[in-house]
């Protein structure tokens, strides 16, 4: 029966093996993962190495996600990068930036006049096959960037996540984690006030209208806040420990004074000019500040965790895939640097360069590193419907 | 395990205070039921337990409250997080996680219980609430019911020794309260928990109650067992009222009960009530012709096809379970919602053809959340707006139309501080300042209390007196019994049965009311049907058999 289920979903073979305990992966490293993607992506407008990259993503959000709410966003995701591709293209050819010699022009938009004093940029007027190239290149990029996050935000859940913190940052995940659960209900709560105005036939424009708008949903927000506040209190949140008024201040002016070294040491760092030397102790005292502020900051905060996510070998593999990406990628040794920025004039095909290539395909393991996430039917096994291809999940009575 | 000593709470900026004087005890393992109407402190009295009230709320507290010997004063509420558990009326709005199991785990840890032992009591927790097959499952994607269940768990596994439920129903279908009493009288039943609870919907938990704690409305509350204490009290099931009424002593508290001793009763009375029709299904002008209603939400199709044909005068009910089509019927007609096929036709005019201006002269809708439409500081601001809105129509201003609903709201009083029985007499004065020849109420019984109820009902008869046509949504057996001509029960889209209301009610023993039930086979619906039958039978002497 479970064998069956098995070969009916009709994916890779050996990814839905049945030896392997379902379990959800540390969100920390899917973000590892993600991230490490997108320091890769970044480096690069090969569309040839950005599709892989795209298909990567595809590939391991379609095998490791769960049926939770938030891992059906990728698709949104994808959605804003091909919106973002039409952006890129449509200004490119509206304020293109002339022709160069040998481009070769598709069509040729109104040209208006611009005035002198504005003759950097012009509107209208032929456009290029080079410059549309690079421009979907370019927009192709930073969609690719963006479905790294979707990816991330569909694999990890986001609030998961931010249960890693620190103590010290609790509350600060805390506040986070309040306002990701009430923006849904936001939306939620402007298209009832939206639909409700038809009802009384206010008024359509202007500020009374926008007043009629925001006023319910704001009182409907912060209604909602302050039963969540009460709720939360009531359950325990914020038991503080032994915490005086003291100690509350030294971790802020530990943790500021650690910020301030940190961030001044990466300016010495990357920008050059200033005293090298300094950098690195700056840096280092920075990070000793921090972490003592964190440390004091978190010996008030008690809590335990429920369920812990287990960091094991199945972590640093994903983590680690992402990492290869971005080295390889960011250290363009042992290949042609060239190649991961083609120029498109004269036109004429991208070469794919094989290292680069490799890399990001090592972050395909990670649909197989991972161990198959925990889905729904839990203690009935799916049974395959008759047209096949799907599992029939059985409704959990409601 | 509770003691209220002398406790009197008065809120900032308040005249007098909410609750005076109060000494109180519960003893361990009592399930505590507190009654009284809208607005006279039972959320107070509730908040004051695990000192919410008046720690969070702000307000001054004079005299002690003691719970298992720890002085709210003194403890603020995460300080007896372990001791007291508070439930809601609105699950969703207290969730802090997303997913069942992690919901019911967060109380814990903020108390800071060990990983092992946490592990077992969720494990427990959702044995004993029936959530096991749920564990995995996104908050927000569960029923009403199940996430109400799912509340009550994450309080549970602090192991608190009282539990509070604050009308923990009062925003859930029947079925899902049905669900949530039935937990929590296994809870304590089965846990011997503390549990004080605040419920407007009497009928279902009176029978199982050990105390009532009345709250009469002047700050003063009395405590005594349920049979005593609602013999007098402001509010009462029908169950109680029809007790009273034939003078049965020890009250009678459930149906089982009382239909016991309804024997005598039943025989005294005629098989009909007097005028068994005295609304007198409208009949004349057809004031409504809906046809072939659609509405689809994607995939999901929430309307399908559906026939509505109203009289004027008519007052009918929408009835059935939760995503039965209900509201989706009601926002088709009146052109403000989705429609995708059908005709509606109101004077010769479909509405949802005309600017929303001249739609809602023909049809009103008063949605279920009434404040949506509610926008200005203050009810006075509201009431002249209400006045520009709808000058062309002839109806009177909508303060007298106000001052008819709900008298005493003051001009100055802020929308958002009325009860809900107010607010929903605000929009309902809104609504009928154009003088619409039907109107739509979504819900509108939600949260009110029967006093509020008799004054809605008062409203509706008023509105079908002058010849227009109300349709009601709602889940409210009791209310339907007494105000609604006529029944139309949807399922799944359809409309699967509609018919008068004594046909389509008694019928069903899901529908019936109290007093149907109790004196089945005669065709009774409501208490003061009895009333005025007995008042005849008395008046003609020799009727009486015995």
């Amino acid at each position: 029966m479970r064998h069956a289920t098995l070969s009916v979903r009709g994916r890779v073979p050996g990814i839905h093996d049945s030896r392997r305990v379902p379990r959800a992966l540390h969100p920390v490293a899917w973000w590892i993962w993600a991230l490490g993607l997108v320091i890769a992506v970044n480096r690069t407008t090969n569309p040839l190495l950005l599709i892989l990259a795209l298909s990567v993503l595809g590939f391991v959000v379609a095998n490791r996600r769960t049926d939770a709410p938030w891992a059906r966003a990728f698709k949104y995701y994808l959605m804003v990068a091909l919106f973002i591709i039409a952006a890129r293209i449509v200004f490119q050819s509206v304020f293109t930036a002339g022709l160069e010699s040998g481009d070769h022009v598709l069509f040729e938009l109104p040209h208006i006049r611009t005035p002198r004093w504005y003759a950097g940029v012009q509107i209208g007027g032929p456009v290029s096959l080079e410059a549309t190239l690079s421009a979907t290149v370019d927009g192709l990029r930073l969609g690719t960037m963006i479905c790294c996050i979707g990816a991330a935000n569909a694999l990890a859940n986001p609030k998961r996540a931010l249960r890693v913190l620190p103590g010290a940052l609790y509350e600060l995940g805390m506040a986070v984690v309040v306002s990701i659960s009430l923006a849904p209900q936001l939306i939620e709560s402007v298209q009832r006030v939206a639909r409700a105005r038809r009802l009384r036939a206010g008024q359509r424009r202007g500020f009374r209208a926008l007043r009629s708008i925001a006023i319910p949903v704001l009182a409907d927000a912060l209604e909602r806040s302050v039963l969540l506040a009460a709720a939360m209190d009531s359950r325990g949140y914020g038991r503080t420990g032994p915490a005086t008024r003291a100690t509350r201040r030294l971790t802020a002016t530990l943790l500021l004074a650690g910020m301030v070294g940190v961030c001044a040491g990466c300016y010495g760092l990357l920008n050059g000019s200033g005293p090298r030397l300094l950098a690195t102790p700056a840096i280092l005292a920075g990070a000793v500040l921090c972490s003592a502020g964190l440390a004091l900051g978190g010996r008030r905060v008690r809590r335990t965790h429920y369920r812990p996510d287990p960091w094991r070998a199945p972590e640093w593999i994903v983590a680690g895939c992402g990492l290869i990406s971005a080295v390889t990628l960011y250290f363009t040794s042992g290949y042609n640097a060239a190649d991961l920025n083609p120029s498109f004039s004269p036109l004429r095909f991208p070469a794919l360069p094989a290292l680069p290539a490799v890399a990001i395909l090592i972050a395909a393991a990670a649909a197989f590193a991972a161990p198959p996430p925990r889905r729904r039917v839990s203690g009935s096994v799916g049974v395959p419907d008759a047209a096949g291809g799907r599992i029939a999940r059985p409704e959990v009575s409601a | 395990m509770i003691d209220f000593d002398r406790v009197t709470i008065t809120y900032d900026g308040a005249e007098r205070p909410v609750l005076r004087e109060v000494s109180l005890h519960v003893a361990e393992g009592e399930l505590c039921l507190v009654v009284g109407r809208t607005g006279v402190g039972k959320s107070t009295l509730l908040g004051a337990i695990n000192g919410l009230v008046p720690h969070f709320t702000g307000g001054t507290l004079g005299g002690r409250v003691t719970v298992a010997g720890r002085d709210t004063a003194a403890h603020p509420p995460r300080e007896l997080a372990d001791v007291v558990g508070v439930v809601g009326q609105d699950p969703l709005a207290g969730f802090v996680t997303d997913t069942v199991e992690e919901e019911l785990a967060y109380g814990m840890e903020q108390l800071v219980i060990a990983p092992e032992v946490m592990r077992k009591r969720v494990e427990e927790t959702l044995d004993l609430l029936g959530l096991a097959a749920l564990r995995q499952r996104p908050l927000i994607e569960i029923s009403g019911g199940q996430q109400q269940r799912v509340a009550i768990g994450a309080v549970l596994t602090a192991h608190p020794r009282v539990l509070v439920l604050d009308e923990p129903t009062s925003a859930l279908d029947p079925t899902a309260a049905e669900e949530v009493l039935a937990a929590i009288t296994r809870l304590v039943h089965d846990l011997g928990l503390t549990v004080l609870l605040a419920e407007h919907r009497l009928e279902r938990v009176v029978q199982y109650a050990d105390t009532v704690v009345h709250l009469p409305g002047d700050g003063t509350a009395a405590a005594g067992p349920p049979a005593e204490m609602l013999l007098t009290a402001t509010v009462a099931p029908p169950v109680v009222e029809l007790g009273r009424l034939a003078r049965w002593r020890p009250l009678p508290l459930s149906v089982r009960d009382a239909r016991r001793r309804a024997g005598p009763l039943r025989a005294r009375l005629p098989v009909s009530p007097p005028a068994a029709s005295a609304t007198g299904a409208a009949t004349g002008e057809t004031a409504l012709r809906a046809r072939q209603i659609v509405v689809r939400y994607g995939e999901v199709v929430a309307v399908r096809g559906v026939d509505l044909e109203l009289h004027g005068g008519e007052i009918a009910a929408v009835m059935g379970r939760n995503g039965s089509g209900k509201s989706s019927l009601l926002w088709a007609i009146q052109g403000a919602g989705r429609r995708q096929a059908g005709a509606v036709a109101i004077a010769g005019r479909d509405p949802k053809d005309l600017p929303p201006r001249e739609a809602r002269a023909l049809v009103a809708l008063v949605p279920q959340t009434p404040s949506d439409l509610l926008y200005l500081n203050t009810v006075g601001a509201e009431l002249a707006q209400a006045d520009r809105e709808s000058a062309a129509s002839k109806s009177p201003p909508a303060r007298e139309l106000l001052d008819q609903l709900a008298p005493r709201i003051g001009d100055d009083a802020h929308p958002r501080e009325l009860s809900e029985g107010q607010r929903l007499s605000l929009v309902l004065a809104i609504q009928l300042r154009v003088a619409p020849r039907v109107v739509l109420l979504d819900e509108p019984t939600r949260g009110l209390d029967y006093g509020a109820k008799a004054a809605l009902h008062a409203i509706l008869q008023r509105l079908a007196a002058q010849r227009r046509s109300v349709v009601i949504a709602t889940h409210d057996v009791e209310f339907v019994a007494a105000t609604c001509d006529r029944v139309v029960v949807m399922a799944d889209g359809d409309v699967i049965a509609d018919g008068p209301t004594p046909e389509i009610v008694v019928a069903s023993p899901a529908f019936a009311p109290q007093v149907a039930k109790i004196l089945a086979p005669l065709r009774y619906l409501k208490a003061t049907q009895v009333a005025d039958a007995l008042d005849e039978s008395r008046s003609l002497p020799g009727m009486v058999s015995g």
